[in-house]
């Protein structure tokens, strides 16, 4: 089983979103998202400044054998984008979580409601492998 | 060993280019190379041991079977291949005159007129340049038709789950949103959702019939219905035409346009990937949208008809006629066969697919669609020999090349978890076919003996299994004096 | 039975291992009031032999001409061994290499292939191949348009081949993207910087530059490319791959080189043979290759450590991608790409220099024979690579059908597409056209201009032919 931590938010789509002390938000794709996937050789990431649509795809990860559209789990302006990715897709492979996050959004509004905790994405995990 | 490491300075082949270098002084200083293009310079021995070597490294119809699902990997007859290289045709340029060229049309004109017949379609171009093309003539064509009768809402297509990849992205090319219809547990088509799916917003439905699932679609009836009474229209995608030649025409199943695949159906070479040509046939209601050219029959001289006969035409889709070559070997193929030949290249394409499919399940293998008779090709899923020893499909198609075989398509469709999409077609003897059934159930066995023997496949072959994931991220497209990738 | 190995113990014995009693009811799942017509105008089978007799009939139908047209389809001398190996069933019989390890021979020469264009071309990659040139040069608006992620709008000058903004059209259109065309200088047959900057901040994806343009003319490629980039456009470069043994390859195109580069491959080894298969080529700069349609080589290793080559990123591709994917081409022209690496091989960089050049020469020397006959001149007056465009007093319709009644095939007749220009023919003259060849033409054309000159005027006008 995939690690899903705690103290994080989660989309349907498999991102994860965690709130943080100046109230913007990070956002990353998920352990079980990176172990579908398998070896990413490829991210592209929104460019900073740009205005996401909450739902709308605004990145993109890719494998060998997939690729993935990464949707935004808030509607917002970007306020940072990890490009260490680029020469270093694997990062998301080793550490989804950490050093393997992705962007980092300033929410419009923060409707952190409709996103989906840890024991309700463990539950949607379990109910997508049967 | 690249040809650029056999390169030697000066080395040329004399008697192969003109013997003067000619004078271009007339070309301004600021518009010429100022350095040599990175091209080898070895003698024509070299080149021809080079590339007679590399060929030795491939997997060929005409060295292995090669039973890759979806692709009709059938002999290729070297007829067809040197009459269609007999020096009038190779020398004929695509705009010399009609009169020039009528042997020619006449072989064209009778190709369309024969894949009228198979396909029971009202008119057929022959320009399309591969399947792909093919089916975007198609949904073009079906743009077209809903554009000239002001019908301006229709945006999307539908498309079955388990269809190739080509049939969503040719719905993109030509403007539309593509909806997935899925399929039922018998391989079908589920119409329930396909019901629920259709309305004013519907263009039309690209559907594979037998499926890329390796079976029939039943109720191909009931779905032209329920397209065709929401004013939807139906493309035929011809992938599959083999396993039905001579037995059932698209026409009949309602479809109003369809492509085919000429180097799957009528056994003109891949080539290592192409080229291919995608012919395409309408009904009277797309007829007048075909692309041009097309090939008329004024008496007893062929014409080609281009956008002043056919206003409507969606227009050209290649700068000439279509892979012409390409079509010469169809229509020699297709002359070869008569319509007894093509009826039996169903019946043994069928029956070769079904021996298999029950030698196999009685070997132990699991049948994706049990309960089904295969087309010309079906799925076996390797989902359990992967849970109980860890050797999935992919590690099974790996051994089978060190086996001597070529492996069937893997992981496709993506409906069917560990799959091989096996297609033998009927230009293969029984003993070849039961060589591959020893093939699968020896390695089946290796899976649970000595599982690496499997995962660790191939060992026999030019290269072990080569690091994909490198490939992609260090991208080495080209070569570089000096570069190495070791 | 052709091409089928059963006897009828074979099929006995698969029957009983299927469990049925014929092969007919191997059909049984096809509704019964679908397989109502049989193959009605399909002929009966024929032997090898009979076909032979045929289809030696048809070709020898057409016969041979000495053959004067090129218009974006040129004859050139392929050496023999292009075919003898090209044709070889491991090259001509395999497909797509999805088992990479059990596909080395045309993964190699696809790597090859692909190192030769980018370096003929001047860019960083290239693909494995299009369909042809025409086709490549939509795929390459659509591949700009999505590079730029802004604007939709593409210059395409009128000078660029006829038929290749056609089919862009037919493939491009469906995808709200604006094709602008460019008038051409009327003296001089190229796009004038004057004419490009009328469109200056007008939002452009992309500026195509076909060099040489259709009438043969030498563009003023550096000037064009430096606009279009202070624009914030890509520069598009349709070119012919021999012509670059000589032309300034578009990777060196004004200060930072073209963008993207499309071509018709067919130079490069293939036959005319009535237009096709051909095969069209792709190369760009590293920023766009995931913007690339098609497939593409890479090189890698293998679990041992020892080089190989794999199809790579095939994320692009619609067999992973589906309706995202940069295009839906699947098959490509594999064979002709294997062709084409060979007869570079072959050729070298020295024999395709003495290709282009000769073909260079002997167009001038055609043009020159031509243009001395009265009433017959060049349309316009800057230099050309190996083709140029000839207008004439008399209709070129009738012009081109007395040279073909002598066995010429004078030229492509561009009347129909440029009736402003007058009446235009477009003539090519490749290495393979001896000097003989050439006179004789010129002495045809003196000879059915002179008697028509003699002829009363035609009261009616015949319909050119299209």
């Amino acid at each position: 089983m995939s690690q899903i931590p705690e103290n994080l938010k989660y989309t349907k789509q498999h991102e994860w979103v965690r709130l943080e002390g100046d109230g913007s938000m990070t956002v990353g794709i998920t352990d079980h998202a990176q172990e579908q996937l398998g070896d990413l050789v490829f991210v592209e990431l929104p460019q900073v400044g740009a205005k996401l649509t909450s739902g709308k795809d605004c990145a993109v990860v890719e494998s060998v054998k997939a690729a993935s559209d990464v949707y935004a789990p808030i509607g917002g302006e970007v306020v940072a984008a990890n490009n260490k990715l680029a020469d270093a897709p694997e990062t998301i492979n080793q550490d989804p979580y950490g050093e393997g996050w992705m962007f980092r959004v300033k929410p419009d509004a923060a409707k952190l409601d409709q996103l989906l905790d840890a024991t309700a994405y463990k539950a949607l995990l379990e109910s997508e492998a049967h | 060993m690249l040809i650029f490491e056999l390169s030697q300075p000066g080395r040329r082949n004399s008697s192969q280019a003109p013997r003067d270098r000619a004078d271009v002084s007339a070309i301004p200083p600021q518009l010429r190379r100022r350095e040599r293009p990175l091209l080898p310079e070895v003698s024509e021995l070299q080149a021809v041991r080079h590339y007679t070597r590399l060929s030795q490294q491939n997997f060929s119809i005409d060295t292995q079977f090669y039973p890759l699902g979806s692709c009709t990997m059938k002999y290729n007859p070297r007829a067809c291949n040197r009459l269609a290289m007999l020096p009038q045709f190779l020398g004929r340029h695509p705009y010399a005159p009609e009169s020039t060229g009528q042997g020619f049309l006449a072989c064209m004109y009778e190709l369309q007129e024969i894949l009228k017949d198979v396909t029971g379609m009202a008119a057929v171009s022959l320009t399309p340049l591969a399947g792909a093309q093919g089916e975007f003539t198609g949904v073009a064509m079906i743009r077209a038709y809903h554009d000239s009768q002001g019908d301006a809402q229709r945006s999307e297509i539908l498309v079955p789950d388990a269809a190739h990849g080509t049939n969503p992205a040719t719905a993109t090319m030509c403007g539309y949103s593509v909806r997935e219809i899925p399929t039922d547990a018998d391989g079908d088509v589920d119409l329930a959702a396909l019901r629920s799916a259709v309305g004013p917003q519907t263009a039309g439905l690209m559907l594979t019939n037998p499926s890329t699932l390796g079976v029939f679609e039943r109720h191909i009836a009931e779905i032209a219905q329920v397209v065709h009474d929401v004013g939807g229209l139906l493309y035929y995608d011809g992938a599959n035409l083999n396993a039905i030649l001579g037995k059932v025409k698209p026409g009949d199943m309602g479809f109003d346009v369809i492509h085919i695949n000429l180097h799957k159906t009528y056994s003109t070479p891949h080539g290592g990937g192409g080229p291919g040509a995608g012919p395409v046939g309408a009904n009277e209601k797309l007829r007048p949208f075909l692309p041009v050219p097309i090939v008329s029959k004024e008496g007893e001289e062929f014409r080609l008809l281009t956008e002043q006969s056919l206003p409507q035409s969606i227009g050209r889709l290649s700068a000439f006629m279509g892979n012409a070559g390409v079509l010469l070997r169809a229509y020699v193929y297709a002359r070869i066969l008569g319509r007894e030949g093509m009826e039996r290249v169903a019946e043994f394409s069928t029956l070769n697919a079904n021996y298999m499919a029950a030698q196999l399940a009685k070997a132990g293998f699991e049948l994706a669609y049990p309960n089904r008779r295969a087309s010309h090709e079906f799925i076996v899923t390797l989902k359990k020999l992967k849970d109980k020893t860890g050797v999935n499909a992919m590690d099974v198609a790996k051994r089978l090349l060190d086996k001597g075989y070529h492996a069937p398509t893997t992981y496709f469709p993506l409906l069917v978890p560990e799959c091989f999409l096996i297609e033998p077609t009927e230009t293969e003897s029984k003993e070849e076919l039961d060589g591959f059934i020893a093939a699968m159930v020896e390695i089946a066995e290796e899976a649970r003996t000595q599982s690496e023997k499997v995962t660790g496949a191939p060992h026999t072959t030019p290269v072990r299994r080569l690091d994909d994931v490198r490939a992609a991220r260090s991208l080495d497209l080209v070569w570089r004096a000096g570069a190495s990738a070791a | 039975m052709p091409f089928i190995p059963h006897t009828q113990s074979d099929i006995t014995a698969m029957l009983q291992a299927i469990g049925v009693d014929s092969i007919d009811a191997l059909f049984s799942e096809i509704p019964q009031a679908l397989r109502s017509a049989k193959l009605q105008k399909v002929a009966h089978g024929c032997s090898e032999m009979e076909i032979t007799r045929l289809m030696r009939e048809c070709a020898e139908r057409d016969g041979h001409y000495v053959n004067f047209i090129g218009a974006g389809a040129y004859e050139h001398h392929i050496p023999a061994a292009v075919w003898e190996i090209a044709t070889r069933g491991e090259f001509y019989s395999a497909y797509t290499p999805y088992q990479a390890e059990a596909s080395q021979g045309t993964l190699q020469v696809l790597y090859e292939f692909q190192t030769m264009l980018a370096s003929l071309t001047g860019m960083d990659v290239a693909n494995a191949s299009l369909y042809d040139g025409a086709s490549a040069l939509a795929e390459a608006v659509l591949m700009a348009v999505r590079s730029h992620k802004g604007a939709r709008r593409v210059l395409l000058p009128d000078n660029v081949h006829p038929i290749y903004r056609r089919v862009t059209r037919s493939i491009v259109s469906n995808q709200h993207i604006d094709l602008i065309g460019l008038p051409f200088a009327n003296d001089s047959g190229h796009t004038a910087l004057a004419t490009v900057k009328t469109h200056e901040g007008a939002d452009c994806a992309a500026l195509v530059i076909q060099q040489p343009n259709f009438f043969g003319v030498l563009e003023e490629v550096d000037a064009l490319t430096d606009w279009a980039h202070a624009q914030g456009a890509l520069v598009i470069a349709v070119v012919n791959p021999v012509s670059l043994a000589l032309l300034k390859p578009p990777g060196e195109w004004g200060a930072t080189g073209a963008d993207i580069v499309v071509g018709e491959g067919q130079p490069l080894g293939a036959p005319l043979s009535s237009g096709g298969p051909y095969f069209g080529f792709m190369c760009c700069k590293q920023a766009y290759v995931r913007q690339m349609p098609g497939r593409i080589v890479g090189r890698t290793v293998d679990v041992e450590g020892k080089p190989g080559f794999t199809l790579t990123l095939q994320a692009r591709e619609q067999h992973i991608r589906r309706s995202k994917a940069t295009s839906n081409i699947c098959t490509n022209q594999g064979l002709l790409a294997t062709a084409a690496t060979l007869h570079m091989a072959l050729l070298g960089p020295d024999g395709l220099e003495r290709v282009a050049a000769q073909c260079h020469a002997n167009a001038h020397a055609l043009v020159d024979k031509l243009t001395a006959v009265a009433g017959v001149e060049r349309v316009f007056d800057r230099p050309v690579f190996h083709e140029a465009l000839l207008r004439l007093k008399l209709p070129a319709t009738d012009v081109l059908r007395g040279l073909e009644a002598q066995g010429i095939l004078g030229g492509y007749n561009v009347t129909q597409h440029y009736p402003q220009l007058g009446e235009t023919i477009l003539v090519c003259a490749t290495e393979t056209r001896t000097a003989e060849e050439i006179d004789n033409y010129a002495l045809h054309m003196q000879r059915i201009i002179s008697r028509r000159r003699l002829d009363p005027p035609r009261a009616v006008k015949a319909a050119p032919k299209s």
